[in-house]
């Protein structure tokens, strides 16, 4: 470690007082106090709960995809039993675990502390969102455990409405009242952060974990309602055979795919801005700057979540689309590269001279950087006509969209987890461990899917269970297999050191990180109502040159001790 | 947001909720008899037509953006119809050239 945040030399200062002060962890007990909660924060743990367990079973199936192609042939699971596999792995990690994840997890828990807020605008509804997204999340279960579906999680007609009979209808539904979650915590966020600034917060002084959550909840609010439409009109179909998708009844099978990426384009997007937000923070934070070009990054991310919806039909370039059309959306998806890589671009311009500190979520942020740069470039591979005929649904596609999903999206959310965990819980986590885990990620990560762009070049499809033609794929497919092991077990010791340390962790300090912002500024972990006094807020965002000026007093140096 | 849906409220919100329910009747009886009449293609574009009068009454009254004073409002309404035209237009430079059909 090049040059550590400075710390005392001397014995620490007590940190925790006698008696432990009131905080929204111990104000209440009792399930009820949690059930009926309408703290922000308290529903911000249930659904880091929730969808803890739905990260467990999304991976369980990814471990039985990986198994079965561990060997040429499909000798451990079924055709069927394969399909089955697939699909309820995509739905499950996309609607279930990564769609929540940092908005309804992170993001409830920061929005109104980061804007000085008490709680969010609609507290009662952001209770209900999590009991939607529980509803839903249970319809899903019964769903599996009867049958599941076998589409894939893109629900593509026409055989999802004429031919599969399998549970399409519970399934849509599912995801239907998961949506209405997810339309209610955009809404929420809107509200809040247009209505319950704190005085002084002005939009140029908000933190960018809140403008990327703002973009977010655009798209939530906007796109969301399409897809449940579309799921709707699948079932209507199904039920009572409408002659929307059916060409014979005078449908057209492509409307479902225009409609279902209208939404599904830009969703990929509510996974990754908030992913970007929380790298934001954290880079800046760990190379103790301002992060460079303040705007751009604020406004990139509006743009994304605009852009975002006019490049949906890349999915359906060999579909069977208007050439034409095909023309104008690869260009569009060109276009929609430039906001992200404006933010790449600034993130690196933070880190050039800054005073970097390798702790456990900068870790991550490096890893992010990484990985949704590598993701972000396939992305353009896959947008150019002439290689998507080539590599469309190939293993190419896989890997790009794990890149942005797992290495972008997940690793943004696992930095998040540890950079506010001490805020979160109170207490601090083993950064020994922590550091280890996040280097096993990495490893295990770029293990498990940079193997599968090779797959895809070399032309082995997605979604097949057998590729005894092509016994050549085999090592490949057992290195993927192998390093999905390994990431399989960087994803346990979190979870694992966690659950430690809210038992044996060393209490944390206001402030572990000196980090600016208005979260750190308030007890760890903090008072139900967030701030004792409403904050008034005088400074830019990334103040680290006043934090860390020797003249203003260093408040850090003598204030508190560093998390490490 | 509270004062202004009062004073709206305050004009016998029960009338204008009973008109514009009897509107959305009268709408959907033109509905099912115009899907009688032989129009051709026509057909289809009335009934959308009726819909969309029908969706814009319920947005502008249960919804109170009629009566909308603030500007969040307003930015929701204009941003979901600039979105919705962006998928329909969009999603027409498919259909609209399609060199066979
Ligand atoms: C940087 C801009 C990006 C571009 C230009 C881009 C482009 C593409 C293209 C063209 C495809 C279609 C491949 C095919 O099936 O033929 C694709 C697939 C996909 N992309 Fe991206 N992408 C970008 C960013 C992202 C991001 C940020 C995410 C997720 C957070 C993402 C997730 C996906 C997914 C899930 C698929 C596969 C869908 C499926 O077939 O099931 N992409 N991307
Ligand atoms: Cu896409």
């Amino acid at each position: 470690m090049p040059n550590p945040i400075p710390q005392p030399a001397m014995p620490q200062p007590a940190i925790a007082p006698p008696v432990e002060r009131e905080n929204y962890l111990n104000a209440k007990y009792g399930v009820w106090s949690w059930l009926l909660t309408t703290d922000h924060k308290r529903i911000a743990l249930l659904y880091l709960l929730s969808i803890t367990f739905f990260f467990f079973i999304g991976g369980f199936f990814a471990l039985l995809i990986r198994l079965e192609l561990l060997t040429p042939a499909g000798d451990l699971v079924q055709a069927d039993t394969y399909n089955k596999l697939f699909t309820m792995h995509g739905m499950v990690m996309v609607f279930f675990f990564l769609i929540p994840s940092i908005p309804a997890v992170l993001g409830n828990f920061l929005v109104p502390m980061m804007i000085g807020a008490k709680d969010l605008a609609f507290p009662r509804i952001n209770l209900l969102s999590w009991y939607l997204y529980i509803i839903g999340g249970v319809m899903m279960l019964h769903c599996m455990l009867t049958g599941g579906v076998d589409t894939g999680w893109t629900f593509y007609a026409p055989f999802s409405t004429n031919f599969t009979n399998t549970k399409i209808v519970e399934a849509g539904l599912a995801i239907f009242v998961a949506g209405f979650s997810s339309i209610l915590t955009g809404l929420n966020f809107v509200v809040t952060i247009h209505r319950m600034r704190a005085p002084g917060m002005t939009w140029s002084r908000l933190p960018l974990f809140i403008w990327a959550h703002y973009a977010t909840s655009i798209i939530q609010l906007l796109g969301t309602p399409v897809v449940a439409v579309t799921i709707v009109l699948v079932a209507a179909e199904r039920a009572l055979h409408l002659g929307i998708f059916d060409p014979k009844l005078g449908g057209d099978p492509l409307l479902f795919q225009h409609l279902f990426w209208f939404y599904s384009h830009p969703a990929v997007y509510i996974m990754i801005l908030p992913s970007m937000g929380v790298v934001t923070e954290i880079i800046a934070c760990f190379s103790r700057k301002r992060i460079f070009g303040y705007s751009f990054v604020a406004f990139s991310s509006i743009a994304i979540a605009v852009f975002g919806f006019l490049v949906w039909a890349h999915h359906m370039f060999v579909a069977g689309m208007s050439v034409y059309a095909a023309l104008v959306f690869s260009l569009l998806s060109y276009a929609v590269a430039v906001p992200s890589a404006i933010k790449v671009f600034n993130w690196t311009a933070t880190l050039y001279k800054g005073s970097i500190h390798y702790d456990a979520p900068m870790l991550y942020a490096f890893g992010f950087l990484g990985l949704f740069t590598i993701g972000g470039l396939t992305g353009l591979f896959l947008s150019a006509l002439g290689i998507n005929v080539h590599v469309t649904d190939t293993y190419f596609v896989v890997a790009h969209f794990h890149y942005i999903m797992v290495g972008g999206a997940v690793m943004g959310y696992l930095g998040g987890m540890h950079f506010w965990w001490p805020k979160i819980s109170g207490k601090l986590y083993p950064e020994g461990w922590a550091r280890l885990a996040a280097l096993i990620v990495f490893i295990g990560f770029n293990l498990t899917f940079f193997p599968q762009f090779l797959l895809g070049y070399m032309g082995m499809p997605r979604r097949y269970y057998d590729y005894s033609h092509m016994p050549e794929f085999q090592i490949l497919n057992v290195l993927s297999t192998a390093g999905a092991t390994v990431l399989g077990v960087g994803y346990l010791l979190p979870m694992v050191y966690f659950l430690w340390s809210m038992r044996y962790g060393k209490p944390a300090p206001d402030n572990p990180w000196n980090a600016a912002g208005l979260e750190w500024k308030t007890p760890s972990p903090p008072p139900t109502f967030n701030f004792d006094e409403e904050p008034v807020v005088t400074w830019e965002a990334y103040n680290y040159d006043e934090l860390d000026s020797p003249d203003k007093g260093a408040p850090h140096k003598e204030e508190v001790p560093v998390a490490r | 947001m509270s004062e202004h849906s009062n004073s709206a409220h305050a004009k016998s919100p029960l009338k204008m909720y009973f008109s514009i329910w009897a509107a959305l009747l009268i709408c959907t009886y033109i509905t099912y008899k115009a899907a009688f009449i032989e129009l051709g293609s026509f057909n289809a574009a009335v009934a959308l037509g009726i819909a969309t009068l029908k969706a814009t009454l319920v947005a502008l009254f249960f919804m109170h953006v009629w009566h909308a004073s603030e500007k969040l409002t307003k930015l929701v309404v204009i941003a979901a119809l600039f979105f919705l035209l962006l998928l329909l237009g969009l999603t027409m430079t498919d259909y609209a050239t399609r060199p066979w059909s």
